[in-house]
């Protein structure tokens, strides 16, 4: 029980960004084929001023040494750089494109009762395990 | 009123909400804001199959994953009591040209008439589905993060990896969404 309840609010800001995935069509199929043909700005609003709401919330953190509820110190670990985030990159724009769906959406997917949108899911699962488990022989 | 809540909100208002998870992941818990590792930590709980990349305490990461199941109820919730997509903004352009291919249903999520459980023998159900699948799995943990771990949370905090791979995600998704998901769709 002690594991469940910390979580607790990580299950609340879930559901939050379920419901805002859904109202956004964030995780429509449609609006990801206009965004990558152009025809439509609504995609690029919504990333654009996601990235722009993120970073002005950092800065702020940042700025006023903001903490967590818990009192701790809010440390971001730095993104490191490896040919990984090129290939990788591409292939996920590759599956992005023909499934419509980054992998929130996946599970925001399910949730509309999508059910077949599962398999997907478990694929994309099977996708990260074979890249652990050959991932010695890829160049990074 | 329930109307206007029904309806899908404009850019402007999902967008910054959007963002905000951002704040609230680490306000909550300095927890950074990323769903695919939710995908690893599934394959180290699961079936990590003495593979070093999955032998890491995925319990330390828990928190993701009740993240990610809020986000399925969550989607659940507003799908079933708040959400419309009956009557839609899309590109007429775009919906002629997939109604050519047999997509007249677009008050889905995704294209019903084609990603469904029948079609998932066919030639391309599978590559919709599994094949496509596969490429977002592997493809987000080779790049070390998907459009939230990169995109979002990596560019607010400027990190300039996350913006080569979003360059990249962009790049993918350009050509195989022009080039390619026609001829899928013709098949």
């Amino acid at each position: 029980m002690n594991k469940i309840y910390p979580n607790i609010k990580f299950l609340l800001a879930g559901i939050l960004f379920g419901i805002i995935l859904i109202k956004g069509e964030v995780i429509s199929w449609f609006r990801i084929q206009e965004m990558f043909r152009l025809q439509s700005f609504h995609m690029y609003g919504i990333i654009g001023s996601a990235i722009l709401t993120g970073m002005i919330s950092i800065q702020v953190i940042k700025k006023f040494r903001i903490r967590t509820i818990d009192k701790t110190e809010i440390i971001i670990p730095p993104k490191k750089f490896q040919k990984g985030n090129i290939y990788g990159g591409l292939l996920f724009g590759f599956g992005w494109a023909i499934t419509g769906a980054c992998p929130g959406p996946l599970f925001a997917q399910i949730g509309t009762g999508a059910t077949v949108v599962i398999i997907t899911l478990i694929s994309a699962i099977g996708g990260t395990w074979m890249y652990g488990y050959i991932r010695d022989r890829l160049p990074h | 009123m329930i109307e206007i809540l029904r309806q899908p909100w404009p850019w402007w208002v999902s967008g910054p909400l959007l963002g905000l998870t951002v704040p609230i992941l680490l306000i909550l818990g300095n927890k950074p804001f990323g769903v695919s590792s939710n995908l690893r930590h599934i394959c180290a709980a699961c079936f990590p199959a003495n593979v070093s990349f999955f032998k890491y305490d995925w319990k330390k990461e828990s928190w993701n994953l009740f993240f990610i199941a809020g986000t399925l109820v969550g989607a659940c919730i507003a799908w079933t009591w708040l959400s419309d997509y009956s009557e839609s903004t899309l590109n007429p352009k775009l919906l002629t040209e997939l109604s050519s291919y047999g997509i007249h249903d677009h008050s889905k999520v995704v294209p019903v008439e084609i990603i469904n459980w029948s079609s998932l023998l066919s030639l391309k159900g599978f590559i919709m589905t599994v094949f496509g699948g596969f490429l977002v799995g592997f493809g987000t943990r080779y790049a070390d993060g998907c459009t939230s771990g990169h995109s979002i949370m990596g560019l607010s905090n400027l990190q300039w990896p996350s913006l080569v791979a979003t360059c990249c995600f962009m790049a993918g998704g350009f050509l195989v969404a022009n080039f390619v998901v026609p001829l899928i769709l013709k098949l």
